[in-house]
């Protein structure tokens, strides 16, 4: 411990020691506490009914009432968005990756006039979020007929994604030596071939960074479906959420049923992947 | 290597291959060019287009207005008020929720058992979706729900109040909802800067007689200015956008109580089909967060290189 060996130990340092950990832990843990009280919230409420939520919302259900979860988990609804949800994040991730690391690969490693005016260009995307462009975004997806698709929600997610994957991708792809390209350039490799043979595989935990942020962003984007998708049978999570809690607005075990449902994949997925969102954020927005 | 290099160099003199070099790299940079161009930079240069005409978005693009959009914008009172509201989330966001972040991470930069684990628990509402957050949020505070079950068992107030339908209670409690989705962001971030300073510094005020109170007022702080900037930076631009969160709980209500710009411009544009003087408030807001921008890279920018030039 370095700090012992700068302060000899005497006890009243002990004790204030002492009392400033006993702070630090009473706060830590009330923060913890107001952070998971609505996730449990949530999950427990599923299981109870309307009357027992509104007669006591804290403590255990008594009894435990399944039908919530089992109604949403055998109706149509909840599958299909699930798929289309995940089906709108892949096309996102991977138009979002590969486009992002042919373009941050000459951003990083080739000289050519007004290479730093379009990284510049690029990394102003990062101010914008999709919602403030909105309405023009509504009309170009209907004049290019991708109303009410998949790929008219994915196109603009991942163009709104680039400015942040090519702001983590560029400092990692020039810090990989100029010498591994020579040599691949004397084993025949062209610039197509140390990209995809070379690069990329070396490039890895930064790639698992990127797409995982363009997962997350994909997952809980609402405002382009809300616009974009008309049926019902294109709905992703978010947008079927919002439009089931409108619904049953009174019923409000079954929206929290509904609810966990969602959340539940989306905190696995960040338990698993925790290290690249928070790595990937940080250097992300010091960098930006 | 060097004969690589000088038949490199040779090479790069035959114009064909310097057209092939452009080839290439144009090949990398066009794909992501184009998508960003047709969906990022197009978009906003049509809000800009459009906020010049009086349009419902499905007729032709004829009846033009100049700019009689941004005056009706400015003049009105709805609109000033959503200004307002994006200000005072601003404001709050300063003066609470990045003063708390900071203090979080302070407690969690030293090694403990269990700070892994809390570090998880604070950063996990940043990647839970702002609709599920908006709605377990509206359960959680509509009259006789859990807040209010709270508070009557801590004996603050009765056990009825409807926080997002009163208008002088809505504000405080969508940003108590954004306090509690967000400080982790800025936790995360302040701890990854706080982590970047030597432990010997804080070792060395320790050995000059300094309390630790001192040490993080005179060298913890100080050297952490630039990510207090990012942080601070990030946190006003998120609070100019708000968008999602208030959409789903409160819809700008009630009585406009908690417009935002954002929802304003939304409703006006989408739900009103004034596509013209909703793209008239979009570019009101990509001018705000632009001119921010701009001030942020002089201010912010120009302090950090000074900064590095100290103890580079």
């Amino acid at each position: 411990m370095a700090d012992s060996a700068v302060a000899p130990r005497s006890p009243a340092t002990r004790v204030s020691r002492l009392a400033g950990s006993i702070v630090r832990w009473v706060v830590l843990l009330a923060v913890a506490t107001v952070i998971l009280i609505p996730v449990a919230y949530a999950v427990l409420g599923g299981f109870r009914n309307a009357a027992q939520l509104a007669a006591n919302p804290v403590g255990l259900p008594d009894p435990w009432i399944w039908s919530n979860y089992i109604d949403s988990l055998t109706g149509p609804s909840f599958w299909v968005q699930l798929r289309n949800s995940i089906l709108v994040a892949a096309i996102t991730t991977t138009i979002v990756v590969l486009f992002g690391s042919l373009a941050a690969f000459v951003l990083a490693r080739r000289r050519f006039r007004g290479r730093e005016i379009t990284y510049t260009v690029f990394t102003l995307g990062l101010l914008f979020p999709a919602t403030v462009a909105i309405l023009p975004l509504i009309i170009l997806v209907r004049d290019l007929g991708l109303q009410d698709t998949p790929l008219g929600i994915a196109l603009p997610q991942a163009a709104f994604g680039l400015p942040l994957t090519i702001i983590i991708l560029r400092p990692f792809f020039r810090s990989i030596p100029t010498e591994l390209e020579d040599a691949a350039a004397i084993d025949g490799c062209g610039q197509l071939g140390f990209f995809f043979r070379i690069l990329l595989p070396l490039s890895r935990p930064a790639l698992a960074t990127v797409a995982v942020l363009a997962i997350v962003s994909s997952w809980n984007q609402f405002v382009l479906p809300l616009v974009m998708l008309s049926s019902e049978s294109n709905w992703t999570l978010p947008l079927g959420l919002t439009n089931f809690s409108t619904q049953y607005t009174t019923d409000t075990a079954r929206i929290l049923a509904y609810t966990s449902l969602a959340l539940i994949p989306a905190l696995a997925f960040y338990v698993v992947a925790e290290r690249q969102i928070v790595g990937g954020l940080a250097a992300g927005s010091v960098k930006g | 290597m060097t004969s690589i290099s000088s038949a490199r160099a040779r090479a790069r003199r035959l114009p064909s291959n310097r057209l092939r070099t452009w080839a290439g790299i144009a090949l990398f940079l066009l794909p992501a060019f184009a998508l960003y161009v047709l969906f990022v930079i197009y978009p906003i240069a049509q809000a800009a287009r459009f906020s010049l005409y009086d349009w419902n978005g499905l007729e032709p693009l004829t009846d033009f207005v100049g700019l009689a959009n941004f005056e009706r914008a400015l003049a009105d009172p709805v609109f000033r008020g959503a200004i307002t509201h994006n200000a005072l989330i601003v404001v709050l966001s300063l003066v609470i929720q990045i003063p708390f972040a900071l203090a979080l991470a302070l407690m969690l930069n030293r090694r403990f058992r269990g700070r892994g684990l809390l570090r998880l628990v604070f950063f996990a509402p940043y990647v839970i979706a702002e609709v599920i957050t908006a709605i377990v949020a509206t359960l959680i505070l509509q009259p006789n729900g859990l807040a209010d079950h709270f508070m009557t068992a801590i004996g603050l107030g009765d056990a009825y109040h409807p926080w997002l339908a009163d208008p002088d209670t809505v504000l405080w409690a969508l940003f108590f909802i954004i306090t509690w989705k967000y400080f982790g962001f800025h936790m995360i971030l302040l701890l990854a800067g706080l982590q970047g300073i030597p432990r010997e510094l804080e070792e060395a005020a320790a050995i000059d007689g300094a309390s630790r109170r001192q040490a993080i007022r005179y060298v913890t702080l100080p050297l952490l200015g630039p990510t207090i900037r990012v942080s601070v930076f990030l946190s006003i631009i998120g609070a100019i956008q708000l968008f999602d969160l208030v959409w789903v709980t409160t819809r700008g209500g009630p009585v406009n109580a908690s417009n935002t710009m954002a929802v304003y411009m939304f409703d006006r544009g989408f739900v009103r089909f004034q596509f013209g003087y909703g793209s008239a408030v979009a570019v009101i807001l990509f001018v705000l967060c632009f001119v921010l921008a701009l001030a942020y890279q002089r201010w912010v920018l120009r302090r950090d290189t000074e900064g590095a030039t100290t103890y580079g």
